[in-house]
């Protein structure tokens, strides 16, 4: 049983002031993707199936080398974004919401740093 | 997360069919959700028939005509019946709308009728509309001045009165708000479109002093970003009015005060 007043329960804990640094950002990185994405794809796909040489071959390129960083980084925080408004969208359960919500400001971020790393292996060699 | 399906207490069943109308030439089923918390029964859909010869061409009228003539049982809002009051909106034919400005030649088939979605069923067509009022005092829908009163009005200029076109005639029905699949599963914290659209009224209002701390209150990720541009609200307003352009202004305004 609560007495709460209805404009109380609407008024929750206030304004967080925050949300419009999260919505630029999502659509930033989703025009960077447009061009990113092609830009990385192109490579990758004519690089798989061939073998560890001309797979460091490609890398070796700077510029490929650089798109598919830019593309690890850009494309793991749109995702991150995007995988948090779900949550926010779908997971109701205050504690649960929360810890879903740390859970996928990490994971995504651990997964740039493998593919940072990957890139940055076969681009520098050994 | 999320519930897929209905607990067992809110399963609709089939109703009652209440008999045809007798000499009738022109006959049109009405299928009307019925729910009385009272009786502890699951809600129902019953069936009317009316005769729309004898009827007014509104679904209003066909309402009035059942509960005058048929069912007096039949629970449901209504008062201005000409789309100025917001009292009798509801799902008609699977849309939300006022049933009042509503024709029934709008409609194929059989007229299904249920209350707006994802509200708490006071009874029958009437939904509790208390949060949704709540969040509308919320945004203060008022002017906010802090300059000395002027002696007669606030003055105002013939372009800056035309940026409230579009805004000013929201009547408050509840339809885009409830038909707002992100306001269906946060409408806890979320305003929802139509309180949003009362919020940017007084925001591009060229008389109100507190536009600043107005969209300090909406810059929150559940008060305006759970929308998601899904169109539904701009889609059924029964006052052809866009919400979801108001609230794109307003996260506009948000990223302008920033840059």
């Amino acid at each position: 049983m609560s007495y709460k007043t209805d404009y109380k329960r609407v008024l929750g804990l206030g304004s967080a002031h925050s949300g419009t640094g999260h919505w630029v950002s999502q659509r930033l990185t989703a025009i960077a993707l447009l061009f990113l994405g092609p830009a990385f794809l192109i490579p990758f796909i004519r690089a798989l199936g061939s073998g560890l040489d001309a797979v460091q071959a490609t890398y070796a390129n700077p510029f490929n080398a650089l798109v598919a960083i830019g593309f690890f980084i850009i494309m793991f925080r749109h995702l991150r974004l995007g995988v948090q408004v779900v949550i926010e969208d779908y997971v109701h359960g205050e504690r649960t919401r929360q810890l879903s919500l740390i859970a996928n400001a990490l994971f995504w971020r651990g997964f740039a740093v493998v593919g940072v790393f990957a890139v940055a292996k076969l681009a520098l060699g050994a | 997360m999320v519930e897929f399906t209905l607990p067992k207490n809110s399963r609709v069943t089939v109703g009652k069919t209440w008999p045809k109308p007798e000499g009738a030439r022109n006959i049109r089923k009405i299928r009307i959700y019925r729910y009385d918390p009272d009786s502890g029964e699951n809600p129902r859909v019953d069936t009317y028939f009316i005769d729309t010869d004898d009827c007014g061409p509104m679904v209003l009228d066909a309402l009035l005509k059942i509960k005058n003539e048929i069912d007096p049982t039949l629970t449901f809002r209504r008062s201005c019946r000409e789309g100025i009051c917001g009292s009798c909106a509801m799902n008609i034919d699977g849309i939300n709308t006022l049933a009042c400005i509503y024709g029934m030649d709008e409609i194929k088939g059989d007229i299904k009728i249920y209350p707006l979605p994802h509200m708490p069923v006071v009874k029958d067509l009437v939904p509790d509309l208390t949060n949704f009022y709540a969040q509308h005092a919320s945004i203060m829908p008022w002017l906010e001045t802090k300059t000395a009163r002027p002696e007669k009005e606030w003055r105002q200029s013939i372009e800056d009165r035309k940026k409230l076109d579009g805004l000013y005639e929201c009547v408050m029905c509840a339809s885009c708000s409830t038909s707002c699949p992100s306001y269906w599963w946060n409408s806890d914290r979320y305003l929802g479109p139509a309180a949003l659209l009362h919020a940017y009224r007084w925001i591009i209002d060229s008389r109100d002093e507190a536009t600043g701390e107005r969209l300090d209150e909406l810059e929150d990720p559940f008060k305006l970003y759970r929308c998601h541009t899904i169109m539904n609200c701009t889609r059924t307003c029964p006052k052809g009015l866009n919400p979801a352009k108001a609230i794109g202004e307003i996260k506009k305004m948000l990223v302008e005060r920033q840059a």
